[in-house]
């Protein structure tokens, strides 16, 4: 895609992380004229001073009603600016706000130009979507981890255990129980408050 | 057998039926399994009612209104079959142009006329003095909040588009625009207003009933085509509502009412405030002054419940006078149909509009408004978009 033709794309997302991620995406895709707007007081202002084509915004933020402004007819809007909306588009819309985020086009552009760049927005928030959650779950088993290894201690200290014994323990008290290693390890934590 | 049920709704003491239907057990007590999911954007509410990932949503009433004609958004017939509130919004000032208005005012200060003259007069004098015009909050295109200050401040001569700046803010950014000076002023429901004046940043200069005596604000809105295929689900959805309204609307169950409704879940504030707004008795300015009123809140009382159609071409004509919507008569058509009174009867029964019921609008200024005859009574409006 020629430089010159590339529409002016702002990303309206206070989340650093993600807007890098859609950014670089469409600078991937040859959208080389992008700007991240992670400031939202006087959201207007800042995007009229970019004068974009394409508004793209994450749907945790609030500031989307401010946008939706946009299409009125008033002093404080400089340059009409319509959505993504046609009838036939509703699976987009609906992908895109599944997706959780949401385009903002100025008049004129057309339709064709349009469906790449949301289509690319939608796959690029999924995608975050999915690394947010592995994170999460990296997070969690990182917690668990630091839960089992206290309650190996205590068990150590309290029976005399070596640290695989106290493991050994551990794992078959959960079978026993039909409970996750870390959940009987948590309640020991428990108990041993109680009892201090 | 629970019907499962997601319902969207933003923190806001006028959701307050639907989270007590929720929460206390009378949309169980019908059947209906109520997962509420709170929301930041009357955007997102509308999208995701729209495409079906909620089943029902607190709505702005006008907002219901603009998806079913289609304006600024894809068309999405909507329908009311339950109204969640009157009034209930406020209009706060900073405390410098709180003085400007008291020091220009010719009259009672609660009287909106009194008030929109005198700020009149602080306009002119501060483009006289090369001042930047006064900013003013509110939540939406197509929020009761923008006609409300609207039809205030161009009753007094000020036209909203040329004289002053209308500015859309989320609700949780209105009080600290406020306090750093970025809007002069703004028009909310609660507890936002509360907020502003218990920081000692805002004062309290009207309630909107100071403007309109009775004005649709949130509706319970459905899609209609879900409306059509599930009435039994509809009728359940109004008889919880209704039985949670009237359990609101009890003096003695407020306290249990705002506690339900501040968990940090649901509106999440002090439960203080929201009794405050609940009982119509508030804080007006940051001295500790109170004023009270029977018609700042109305949640079911007064047979207000259910949806009245004038209502709805009430807020049509703002559309049309606002250069919003166009003039057309089927349009007018759609936007009263999106108020079922039929849908609200046939749930809970007809009753007679009780002998203390509100008269639907009930303007300060203006003629009396006639939903049958919306030029004429646009006519009578020097200031606005529309021309007859």
């Amino acid at each position: 895609m020629a430089a010159e033709s590339s529409p002016k794309i702002v990303i309206v997302d206070e989340s650093p992380i993600r807007a890098a991620i859609l950014e670089e995406g469409l600078r991937e895709a040859g959208y080389t004229s992008v700007v991240h707007i992670s400031e939202m007081h006087s959201l207007l202002a800042r995007i009229y001073a970019v004068d974009p084509d394409i508004i793209v915004i994450d749907l945790e933020n609030p500031s989307r009603d401010v946008l939706e402004q946009m299409f009125q007819v008033s002093r404080a809007v400089r340059r009409p600016i319509a959505m993504f909306v046609d009838q036939s588009d509703a699976a987009s819309i609906e992908a895109s706000v599944e997706a959780g985020v949401s385009a903002y086009i100025v008049d004129g552009l057309k339709k064709e130009r349009i469906k790449p760049i949301l289509d690319l927005c939608v796959s690029r928030f999924n995608a975050f979507a999915r690394l947010q959650d592995e994170l999460d779950r990296a997070k969690h088993a990182l917690e668990e981890r630091k839960v089992i290894d206290r309650a190996k201690g205590i068990l150590m200290k309290l029976k005399g255990l070596t640290e695989d014994e106290a493991y050994v323990l551990l794992r078959s008290t959960a079978m026993r129980e039909k409970k996750k290693i870390g959940e009987i390890a948590q309640s020991i934590l428990t108990a041993s408050e109680l009892l201090k | 057998m629970t019907t499962p049920l997601r319902i969207g709704f933003i923190p806001l003491v006028d959701a307050a039926a639907l989270i007590v239907a929720a929460d206390k057990g009378f949309a169980a007590a019908e059947g209906l399994d109520i997962t509420l999911v709170r929301e930041v954007s009357w955007s997102n509410v509308r999208d995701k009612l729209n495409i079906g990932l909620f089943d029902a949503a607190h709505l702005l009433a006008p907002v219901a209104i603009a998806s079913s004609l289609g304006l600024g958004h894809v068309k999405v017939p909507i329908v009311a079959p339950f109204n969640l509130g009157l009034n209930g919004n406020a209009i706060t000032v900073s405390p410098s142009l709180h003085a400007d208005i008291m020091k220009e005012i010719d009259g009672d200060r609660f009287d909106p006329m009194a008030t929109a003259l005198a700020l009149s007069r602080v306009v002119a004098k501060r483009r006289k003095s090369g001042a930047e015009p006064l900013i003013f909050g509110m939540t939406f295109p197509f929020s009761t909040h923008n006609y409300q200050l609207r039809f205030w401040m161009a009753a007094g001569g000020v036209d909203p588009d040329e004289d002053v700046r209308l500015v859309v803010l989320p609700p949780p950014y209105m009080v600290d625009s406020l306090a750093n000076g970025h809007v002069d002023a703004f028009c909310v429901g609660a507890p936002w207003n509360s907020i502003a004046v218990d920081l000692g940043i805002g004062h309290i200069l009207h309630f909107v009933s100071d403007i309109l005596v009775a004005a649709a604000e949130k509706v319970l809105a459905i899609r209609q085509n879900w409306a059509e295929k599930s009435p039994d689900m509809v009728a359940a959805l109004v008889r919880a509502h209704l039985r949670a309204a009237e359990f609101i609307e009890q003096p003695d169950n407020r306290a249990e009412a705002a506690a339900i409704l501040a968990q940090p879940e649901r509106i999440g504030v002090d439960a203080e405030v929201i009794q405050r707004t609940l009982d119509g008795r508030l804080k007006i300015s940051p001295d500790g002054a109170k004023r009270e009123s029977e018609r700042y809140l109305l949640v079911g009382r007064q047979g207000v419940a259910r949806p009245d159609p004038a209502q709805a071409a009430w807020l049509y004509a703002q559309m049309v006078r606002w250069g919003q919507a166009a003039m057309k008569p089927d349009a007018l058509k759609t936007a009263m149909d999106v108020f079922r009174p039929g849908l609200y009867d046939a749930a809970v029964g007809h009753h007679p509009a009780p002998a203390d019921a509100p008269q639907a609008i009930g303007a300060f200024a203006g003629p009396p408004f006639d939903p049958d005859d919306i030029r004429g009574h646009l006519a009578a409006f020097k200031i606005g978009h529309w021309k007859p």
